[in-house]
């Protein structure tokens, strides 16, 4: 008799319920989030207010009042559009030309840029704070943009170029032999043959930009400063306002879920890339 | 015009030469077929004609201009892959243009050009398609056509038939050389299987470890091979090689017989021994003969009508003018 494998009922079971256990674990802190964003920060703080409570909007009015959220959130728009789009067209090219015309030290090459993710950033904190203040391009929407292109330029390379290799080369060949030149290939072979991988990686590129602190905190103060910096700026000597805090927050994660909910298919693509070839 | 000159071209990959120096000569007009086995240099050799690989040293000529140094699109010439490297996101009729849209043609000729390699090529009604709609023929087809409309002085394929099955080979290779005969533009063609090297070359060029083995007619090669790897190599099947006595009676090393040249006898004969399989295909049968000295398994073609099995005694006699004779370097005795 063949032998044939079986799958067990419980087996089943046990994964569903373990995969909704994590899902909801993740979510408790999103949904923990916007419900105290709700709640007066005086109730955030009440056990007996825990989940029965009168609902306000007046975390979200005093946010967009006295906080001026909007020019926040533009800045967050910009850096990090801006950021993801140069981080793409230096990536793209330098992708291209590794995993088509690969050397010796291509290996060497990708390995130096995934270790640059291994410094500690407060390692360079200082140097990076005077540099940009001497050469007074400290609190600029640039200054921003550079560093978080820069910053995310490793695993830009790194999914582009596990993206390009899986496209037979023939077809780059064939593209040679057809008369295009280099951007020609990119433009008209390269890009449209790997729309789906560059997608996901500008996507995930723009969700690293958008959540990114260390740095936005750090070089700026009022112009180019983000949404992280809104959220840092809560904190009070007095003590932390729950209910204020919670509603920045939300206002803050609120448009990378929106993003990341519609993006989904592309999301999981992009993280898991190189795990299925 | 199309001749294509490689004078003292070599590649090394890393450390590893795996082209020596390499003289041929291609004439306009020619259809040249670079055979031999797995790992050869074939390919690496073609694409050092398109351009695709650089020479490590020496010189590639096409009509008396060094192109050595020349991109893979400036050569004029026009490669057909293995695995037809269409592009998947554009239909075949964009897929066809592509070429001339890069040489900056004018839309109207684009289209005469198109609807012309269409229809010759059967492609008419498939125009719209995109390349994951159409079967591997077809695609192949497609493949040819793009290389057809940039009207090149040679046409280089690599492998083109390999990933069809074996009816659509046999179709396309007839394709393909009849396609030749109306054009007569140079071609190259790569191929592993000595069939289609056989059928469709005018020069064959025989390769081995990246080094020119012999090169002429496919009857030039099988009825007088160099050596005894294009004895071995050209011919299906194979042709029997025989080492020991039996070849010391001639004076050689090795003899060699093609399997139509030995006569099959169930009552006497030169020599003696076993049927272990008769492959029937109704025209022919291959017998492979066990218990020859110097040779076993021996094969042996005759009619379609002999009736030997398994185990039954068999008696062979070969025909004296048609053996070949090799000294013990492998080289051929006249």
């Amino acid at each position: 008799m063949a032998i044939v494998a079986q799958s067990s009922k419980y087996g089943k079971l046990g994964r569903t319920v373990l995969a909704w256990t994590v899902g909801l674990l993740f979510f408790f802190p999103i949904f923990w989030l916007v419900l105290t964003s709700f709640k007066t920060d005086a109730d955030a703080v009440k056990p007996e207010f825990l989940f029965f409570f009168t609902p306000t909007l007046e975390n979200y009015l005093n946010m967009t009042e006295n906080y001026d959220y909007w020019r926040f959130a533009t800045n967050s728009v910009i850096t990090s559009v801006f950021a993801t789009i140069f981080a793409l067209a230096v990536g793209i090219p330098c992708a291209y030309a590794m995993a088509f015309n690969p050397t010796r030290a291509t290996k060497d090459v990708l390995m130096w840029m995934l270790s640059t993710k291994m410094l500690p950033a407060a390692a360079v904190l200082y140097p990076m704070t005077f540099l940009t203040k001497s050469i007074g391009l400290f609190d600029t929407h640039f200054m921003v943009i550079v560093v978080l292109m820069l910053i995310n330029l490793p695993i830009v390379i790194w999914m582009l170029f596990t993206y390009f290799k899986e496209i037979p080369k023939e077809i780059i060949e064939a593209g040679q032999m057809d008369g295009v030149n280099t951007w020609g290939e990119i433009k008209e072979i390269l890009i449209p043959l790997a729309w789906g991988g560059i997608a996901s990686t500008a996507l995930l590129c723009f969700i690293f930009c958008w959540n990114e602190a260390y740095w936005t905190v750090r070089l700026t103060t009022t112009e180019a400063a983000t949404l992280s910096k809104l959220i840092e700026g809560n904190r009070a000597p007095e003590g932390l306002f729950f209910g204020r805090l919670s509603a920045v927050s939300a206002a803050a994660v609120g448009p990378i879920i929106v993003l990341g909910w519609f993006c989904q298919k592309q999301l999981v693509q992009g993280l898991t890339f190189g795990a299925v070839k | 015009m199309g001749r294509i000159v490689l004078d003292k071209v070599t590649k090394n990959f890393g450390d590893t030469q795996v082209i020596p120096p390499l003289d041929l000569t291609i004439e306009d007009g020619e259809f040249a077929v670079f055979v031999g086995p797995s790992g050869c240099g074939k390919s690496t050799l073609l694409r050092l004609i398109a351009g695709l690989e650089d020479c490590t040293s020496g010189r590639v000529m096409i009509d008396g201009e060094d192109v050595t140094e020349v991109s893979p699109s400036k050569r004029g010439l026009a490669m057909v892959f293995q695995t037809y490297a269409l592009y998947p996101h554009m239909t075949v009729r964009k897929n066809i243009a592509f070429p001339m849209r890069m040489a900056g043609m004018s839309e109207e000729e684009q289209n005469t050009r198109i609807a012309a390699a269409a229809e010759s090529l059967n492609l008419t009604d498939y125009l719209d398609r995109k390349p994951g709609q159409l079967s591997g023929g077809q695609r192949q087809r497609v493949a040819i056509g793009r290389a057809i409309v940039r009207d090149p002085s040679a046409f280089l394929f690599d492998e083109p038939l390999s990933n069809l099955d074996a009816a659509l080979r046999v179709g396309m290779r007839l394709e393909i050389t009849e396609m030749h005969a109306r054009m007569n533009t140079t071609m190259i063609y790569v191929t592993h299987d000595q069939v289609e090297a056989m059928t469709m070359a005018n020069k064959i060029v025989v390769l081995q470890a990246g080094v020119i083995e012999q090169v002429g007619s496919p009857l030039d090669l099988y009825h007088r091979p160099c050596n005894k790897f294009v004895a071995g190599f050209i011919g299906s099947p194979k042709m029997n090689l025989i080492e020991g006595a039996e070849a010391a009676k001639h004076g050689a090393t090795t003899i060699g017989i093609r399997p139509e040249h030995v006569e099959v006898s169930a009552t006497d004969g030169l020599w003696q021994g076993t049927v272990g399989v008769a492959e029937h295909l109704g025209s022919d049968t291959f017998i492979h003969i066990h218990g020859i000295d110097g040779c076993d398994p021996m094969t042996v073609r005759t009619g379609g009508n002999v009736s030997f099995k398994h185990g039954d005694t068999i008696y062979l006699t070969p025909d004296a003018t048609q053996i070949h004779k090799f000294d013990a370097a492998g080289l051929r005795i006249d």
